[in-house]
């Protein structure tokens, strides 16, 4: 199994890069993680699409919507892109620690 | 006698590692059925989503799918669709189309997919290339003012070879 060492601490991860255990998550283990996916600097934005996204896995064991995510956001899908260049799929929820999302919109 | 041509060194090219190029997809959408509609837009936005590049070329009647007109007015195919479980001389009724293609549209909402147009605007915001075949657009005689603003532009065949090089082309 791959691992990364984030913040001084080693992680197991898939293949992609996320974490095999969400429990591990934490705002360091984000911003390691940013590196990771070539994000500089994580702004409040960016802050507010990780927490959205970790606050419903932790409820509901599975990734919301795009549509979903934008709505309770309040952030268009364009500045979505912008934040997360490698997609909202693969960027944004590596960055909240949770597995890649599986479903198809 | 002294080298005067240089070798190249292989050993050291071979030694670092190439990064792959960017995976890319490149959708052919050429049927302008609601049902048909779905495949390609669906497939390009999960490309976009997951940082992988995405192009979609729009032919025949798959330029339907980006024509002001007809972008909201897509319907299933009742007719000549055997997968439907209706027979086809029911099909061929007037308003059956419009009823099916109701229910589709209907189940498809309770499941939060997106509508036709709804895709093509998060397909722009991911900034998938979408482009209008020209000798389709001929033959249908649509002009640029004709089709939805989403659109990136208008190819040749040609041209499509330029634009597609590299990635992964599927046909629908």
């Amino acid at each position: 199994m791959p691992a990364i060492t984030l913040a001084g601490k080693q992680f197991d991860v898939d293949e992609n890069g996320f974490l095999q255990d969400p429990a591990q998550w934490s705002d360091e283990v984000a911003l390691g993680l940013a590196q990771t996916e070539g994000i500089e600097k994580l702004t409040d934005e960016h802050w507010k699409v990780v927490r959205y996204l970790r606050e419903y896995y932790m409820k509901f064991h599975v990734a919301p919507s795009i549509r979903m995510l934008c709505k309770q956001t309040g952030l268009p899908l364009k500045q979505i892109y912008q934040l997360f260049p490698s997609g909202p799929a693969k960027g944004a929820c590596k960055l909240a620690g949770m597995p890649k999302p599986t479903g198809c919109v | 006698m002294t080298a005067t041509t240089a070798t190249p060194n292989h050993s050291q090219s071979a030694s670092v590692p190439s990064r792959p190029p960017p995976r890319r997809i490149c959708l052919i959408c050429s049927k302008g059925t609601l049902d048909m509609a779905y495949p390609g837009l669906v497939l390009a936005n999960a490309a976009r989503m997951n940082g992988i590049g995405a192009m979609i070329f729009f032919t025949f009647w798959g330029l339907d799918l980006i024509t002001k007109k007809k972008v909201d007015r897509l319907r299933v195919a009742t007719v000549g669709n055997p997968s439907l479980p209706i027979p086809t001389w029911l099909g061929a009724i007037p308003g059956v189309a419009a009823f099916v293609t109701r229910q589709m549209k209907r189940g498809m909402a309770k499941l939060d997919i997106p509508t036709i147009p709804e895709f093509l605007e998060m397909l722009e915001a991911g900034s998938c290339e979408m482009y209008a075949c020209k000798m389709a657009m001929d033959m249908l005689k649509l002009t640029p003012a004709d089709l939805v603003p989403q659109v990136t532009g208008v190819l040749t065949a040609m041209e499509f070879m330029d634009k597609s090089e590299g990635a992964q082309i599927i046909f629908i």
